[in-house]
């Protein structure tokens, strides 16, 4: 089987790469937005961590 | 009653289930990257070309996993919802809370994909037949119980009411599962069923399962990852999260 052919998918290429293609995008997407998530809540609540410790050690 | 016995009720605790969700979070990240791997070599090197509709029939590989996950999440995260309700324990609407955004996406990939195969074997994107507006229904259940708790300020109001819509909307899925026995659908009836077994060839079966084990990992994966932002931003203001080794750090 060549590529051109597997890529045809027998005339159905649309709708079979259609299909997987855009469950791959939103499967490999959902796990960089939860990445992105984590991080950024790490980032938000240390910082109010090392805020509150600050004011606490000044007064 | 032995020390060995693990005390389950521990793990109904934010910290500690904040800390077990990290350890096997890798496991269902890596158990779900090689299912999904197998799934799809097979999906398009090893299953064979449909008789009747030939190579379009692959689009069953992910149709038939997303769609049962998409009724599958729904009915865990009712579970957690009503164990919310009842024990009163804040991790279990945090659960629900982490499913419903991968319980949508499976509902639309499931939509999606079922319109991609759709076009081609009934010449439409889209039927008004009972199943696929019942699982329309569902995305609409998963999209309200998301826009509900995101509305409502106080968490616990919030965990409540989305608990409650959750409950009420369980019984769309036995509406989808039935809808093609109860009603004359355009969709196809059942490929696998509980009472008859399989219809299909073994080969597409067997490739269909790994794949619905890859999601279930997957599904696993995303919500273990999702519920420690959500555990993290609820308790931002207590000890043990300012105690953590990821909070020094930075």
């Amino acid at each position: 089987m060549s590529a051109s052919e597997f890529f045809y998918m027998g005339g159905y290429g649309l709708y079979v790469w259609g299909s997987f293609g855009v469950s791959a995008l939103l499967m490999i997407l959902e796990p960089i937005l939860l990445r992105n998530r984590r991080r950024a809540t790490l980032k938000r609540i240390s910082r109010i961590i090392r805020l509150n410790t600050e004011v606490r050690n000044e007064s | 009653m032995s020390a060995r016995v693990i005390n389950w009720f521990k793990f109904s605790s934010p910290p500690a289930f904040y800390e077990l969700a990290g350890k096997l979070l890798p496991w269902f990240s890596a158990i779900a990257i090689v299912l999904i791997g197998i799934g799809l070599y097979m999906s398009f090197f090893v299953a064979p070309t449909d008789y009747k509709q030939g190579e379009g029939y692959r689009i069953i590989f992910i149709h038939v996993p997303a769609a049962w996950m998409s009724m599958f999440i729904y009915v865990i995260m009712a579970l957690w919802s009503g164990i919310g309700l009842v024990f009163n324990t804040r991790l279990s609407a945090m659960m629900a809370q982490a499913l419903a955004p991968t319980g949508a996406m499976f509902t639309f990939l499931a939509l999606w994909t079922g319109a991609f195969w759709g076009k081609p074997m009934w010449g439409a994107w889209w039927v008004w037949d009972a199943r696929l507006t019942s699982e329309l229904i569902l995305l609409f259940l998963y999209i309200g119980f998301i826009a509900l708790q995101g509305a409502i300020d106080d968490n616990r109001r919030a965990d409540r009411a989305g608990a409650i819509l959750a409950l009420v909307g369980v019984v769309n899925i036995p509406i989808i599962y039935y809808s093609v026995k109860w009603w004359n659908t355009l969709h196809q009836g059942a490929s696998v069923s509980i009472s008859k077994g399989s219809s299909m060839g073994e080969v597409m079966l067997i490739t269909m399962l790994i794949m619905t084990f890859g999601f279930w990992a997957y599904s696993i994966a995303v919500a273990l990852s999702r519920v420690r932002s959500i555990i993290l931003e609820r308790d931002r203001e207590t000890t043990w999260v300012s105690q953590l080794p990821e909070m020094q750090a930075k």
